[in-house]
């Protein structure tokens, strides 16, 4: 277990917190909002992976393939909202989570008949196959590069919500709903625009994911309920709540994994630890998430409302 | 809710029944014919079928306790059918084949994991409490997925269905008929509890929890019994599961099961104690249905969800129950 | 004797300062009113004193013995009673069901499984003598949802009258009453108020005047004057603080 390998699995952990943050992000925008969790979030994720691997197929190019696939995945999220979610809004919980776990249904099944059931592929762009190298240590440019992008969109979103007027209204619509619409703001356009951010966000993701994940239906549930961890432990409705919850996550997860199993033989004897340290560390976020809740229910940076 | 101008013989009991008396009898009584029918006409494959109707009838039931009449969104309940399966299933590796230990082992693993988690979800509500208990489900499903020695992602063959004694469930009637019997006691059960005290404040809390603590009820013991209650029926379905299929799978836990519990409750009437079961028959028949029309079934299902909550929330007893109340109101 | 006492309360909201360093006392048999204009913090001094809304700093005391950190159900078995400005009942049940759930939180532990809550015949009796006292006995199996704003009203002082309290936290019970309403509550608080200590929050000063022993003003979060009602008709900041707002004077 040397340093060098260390700094690989934190920095593993740091690209899948970024990932994470891209689709908690996405997830809390809207949960503020509109004050709806939608758990096709995940399908969105998928629907990115697959429209930029499908893509990727015709064009061979990983930029064309985003140009597409970011775009898309906004358009489609955007319909699923008009035609389906938005008769939700005023719903209680339970009818949301139903409609949306219809839709996910329904979205595995598409990319099953479309695509097929196995997984399909696409490559990172050319100029990213190579490592970096980072205090002595090569690290895959790819990986690193998601990184940089994910930390950008990081910079950007909280340029956008705390410096611009948009983000104002999202903010105070987040806070006093009630007070935006008197305002006369076009709340039905704030939500379009607000849940089409949130799916290009998703689109992103799964772009970037593409290359280093199986593309294949069923992806973004794992994901999406990993997500609800980050946001569940983050704080609910709190971007800064997702973008701390999701590092927290993705650097515990990557690392547990990693190393629990062998820690745990040096303390324990070979064949329990052999047993008890994948099993442990496959569940380990999830202890982390119950501890967090049992200690303070509502999440560590969760959102003060008025 | 009859006139009364109709001389009757009945006793009083069942003059006063009307449409959703029927329908429960109806169903109950189809559904414990199903051996006989099946000989009949020589088909013992609706035995299986309907044994698992039954099965996630019992579940769907024990969900909605917390669910229907208690307003607790739990979005991971297949987690104990899982307990209830691999309870089976690990004992039954371990060379231990009596139902007494199988039931006993999965409804006291599954008391612990209740109480734990309830105590961890039961604090919060709303959406939170949704996604918390399906990240739970989750952690579980992964938990089994680990267990390499007890088949991991494979799944867990089981050797020889459970022994009582006296009877064994090797033989599909005995399963069917103990797993319904089962059924006719939890709904027995749960009709009285809903109107007694206990059954009173959960309703209480799911009107309007405000109230109920500022009239002092600690409503947290109250509502975690609920759910210790409902998650241990859940385990019994389990263990009948893993006696139906002999195999123990982590599939049982999978988030998609958990939402097709929610649904069946839904699609039946929630708040009701048959809508469950008719849900969970509805749900079971339609998905067999549609998928000897075309393997991409799913496709048909999913957008169907969507369209129940959007127009038809009060489920298949509700709108019976709705038209049995308008009616008599009419004859009124 | 003195059944509540609140010292030093304070309560912020971010830089709003909603409850500023308020006393007060409510000793048993008498009725404490506390007015103030609109946004002087009263429903937020009630909210802390039943135990929803947790105070910044200070003490509140019941019967003796330190209530400020305990939540919301123990203080109400401890004997604190509150009824609700916007009405807060069980639109799900009957009027009779509701008044049951009431007198069950007092009546032993509800981990009964069997026995149907309507055969309770030591539950039911106290419930429709609950009923009975705030005049909605010819409603009493009638669904909420067929009741009137103002039966509403009745019930919801039915429920609190029926947990058997030491004192009554009363959020302004005559909002949306007509006026003989209003007088059926005066009259029946007036001969209950031996039995309980009763803080009163009113915008009705009609009622206020006919009830109250003392009389603590808020304005801001800040009490201003308390006194008897003599003292308080008098008394020049109040009426500066009620300028255009209410007369006074009877």
């Amino acid at each position: 277990m040397t340093l060098g390998l260390v700094l690989t699995q934190a920095l593993n952990g740091l690209q899948l917190g970024i990932l994470l943050f891209l689709l908690a992000a996405g997830l809390t925008l809207v949960f503020g909002i509109m004050n709806f969790v939608n758990l096709a979030h995940g399908s969105l994720y998928m629907m990115g992976a697959y429209f930029a691997a499908a893509a990727f197929g015709y064009t061979g190019s990983f930029l064309l393939a985003g140009a597409f696939a970011i775009p898309a995945t906004m358009l489609l999220g955007i319909i699923v909202e008009r035609v389906a979610l938005t008769h939700l809004y005023q719903r209680d919980h339970l009818d949301q989570v139903l409609a949306t776990f219809g839709l996910i249904l329904f979205f595995n099944e598409l990319v099953r008949i479309i695509w097929g059931p196995a997984s399909v592929y696409m490559n990172a762009p050319e100029v990213l196959t190579g490592t970096v190298e980072l205090f002595g240590l090569r690290y895959p440019a790819y990986r690193f590069a998601i990184i940089g992008v994910g930390l950008s969109v990081a910079l950007g979103l909280y340029l956008l919500i705390h410096r611009t007027r948009v983000g104002m209204l999202i903010r105070a619509g987040a806070t006093h709903p009630e007070i935006v619409s008197a305002l006369g703001v076009n709340v039905r356009g704030l939500n379009t625009l607000v849940f089409g951010l949130g799916a290009g966000l998703a689109g992103l993701a799964g772009l970037m994911a593409g290359p280093i994940v199986s593309v294949q239906s069923g992806m973004g549930e794992p994901i999406l309920i990993l997500t609800l961890v980050v946001i569940v432990t983050g704080g609910i409705g709190s971007i800064r709540g997702a973008f701390y919850g999701a590092l927290i996550v993705g650097v515990v997860d990557t690392i547990g994994r990693a190393f629990l199993p062998t820690l745990l033989r040096e303390v324990m004897e070979r064949s329990l630890a052999q047993a008890a340290g994948p099993a442990i560390a496959s569940i380990l976020i999830y202890l982390v998430m119950a501890v967090v809740l049992a200690l303070r229910p509502q999440g560590l940076f969760p959102v003060k409302h008025g | 809710m009859n006139s009364g101008a109709t001389p009757s013989v009945l006793p009083t009991w069942a003059r006063n029944w009307g449409a959703r008396e029927i329908f429960g009898v109806l169903l109950l009584g189809g559904l414990a014919l199903v051996p006989v029918i099946s000989a009949a006409i020589g088909q013992p494959f609706y035995v299986t079928l309907f044994t698992r109707i039954v099965i996630y009838a019992l579940a769907a039931l024990g969900l909605n306790l917390i669910l229907g009449y208690g307003a607790m969104v739990s979005f991971g309940h297949a987690l104990y059918l899982g307990i209830g399966v691999y309870a089976v299933g690990i004992l039954s590796f371990h060379g231990v084949n009596n139902g007494f230990a199988h039931l006993g082992a999965a409804l006291g693993a599954g008391a612990v994991v209740a109480v734990v988690i309830g105590i961890v979800c039961l604090r919060t509500s709303g959406m939170a409490f949704i996604m918390i208990t399906l990240a739970f489900a989750q952690m579980f499903f992964f938990l089994a997925v680990s267990l390499k020695q007890y088949g991991g992602d494979d799944g867990l063959p089981i050797a020889a269905r459970s022994d009582f004694g006296v009877f064994s469930l090797a033989s599909n009637t005995t399963l069917y008929y103990f797993a319904f019997i089962l059924l006719l006691v939890c709904l027995l059960f749960f009709r009285r509890l809903v109107d007694a005290r206990f059954g009173m404040v959960l309703r209480g809390c799911r009107s309007n929890e405000r109230r109920m603590a500022a009239l002092g009820f600690p409503t947290l013991r109250y509502r975690l019994t609920a759910y210790v209650i409902s998650a241990l029926v859940c385990v019994v379905a389990g263990v009948l599961l893993a006696n139906l299929t002999k195999f123990a799978s982590p599939s049982t836990m999978a988030w998609q099961t958990s939402g097709e519990l929610i649904v069946m409750i839904v699609l039946g009437g929630m708040g009701t104690l048959i809508g469950p079961v008719a849900g969970a028959t509805a749900l079971l028949l339609l998905e067999e249905f549609l998928a000897g029309l075309t393997q991409h079934w799913m496709i048909i299902l999913g957008p169907l969800i969507v369209l129940i909550v959007l127009v038809a929330k009060k489920g298949l007893y509700g709108y019976v129950s709705e038209w049995a109340v308008r009616r008599a109101k009419a004859i009124r | 004797m003195t059944l509540l006492a609140v010292t030093g309360l304070v309560k912020r909201f971010g830089g709003l300062i909603a409850t500023d360093g308020v006393d007060l006392t409510v000793e048993r048999g008498e009725v404490h009113a506390v007015i103030g204009p609109n946004g002087a913090g009263k429903t937020t001094l009630i909210n802390q004193l039943s135990g929803e809304l947790p105070p910044d700093a200070g003490s509140i005391m019941l019967e003796g013995a330190d209530i400020t950190a305990l939540p919301v159900h123990r203080r109400a078995m401890m004997g604190l009673s509150r009824s609700y400005q916007i009405t807060s009942v069980f639109p799900d049940f009957s009027v009779l069901v509701n008044v049951m759930l009431a007198v069950q939180a007092h009546r032993g532990h509800s981990f009964s499984f069997w026995r149907p809550l309507l055969a309770e015949t030591m539950l039911t009796d106290r419930a429709r003598q609950a009923i009975d006292q705030v005049g909605l006995t010819a409603r009493a199996d009638v669904p909420v949802a067929a009741l009137a704003h103002g039966e509403r009203r009745q019930l919801e002082m039915a429920m609190t009258l029926a947990t058997d309290p030491k004192v009554l936290l009363l959020d302004e019970p005559m909002a949306g009453m007509s006026l003989a309403e209003s007088e059926r509550l005066v009259v029946l608080l007036r001969s209950l108020k031996s039995q309980y200590g009763i803080l009163l929050v009113e915008h009705d000063m009609d009622a206020v005047f006919k009830l109250a022993d003392r009389i603590t003003v808020l304005v801001y979060g800040r009490v201003i004057a308390c006194g008897s009602p003599e003292a308080i008709r008098n008394n020049p900041d109040v009426r500066t603080a009620y300028l255009g707002d209410q007369d006074l004077v009877a």
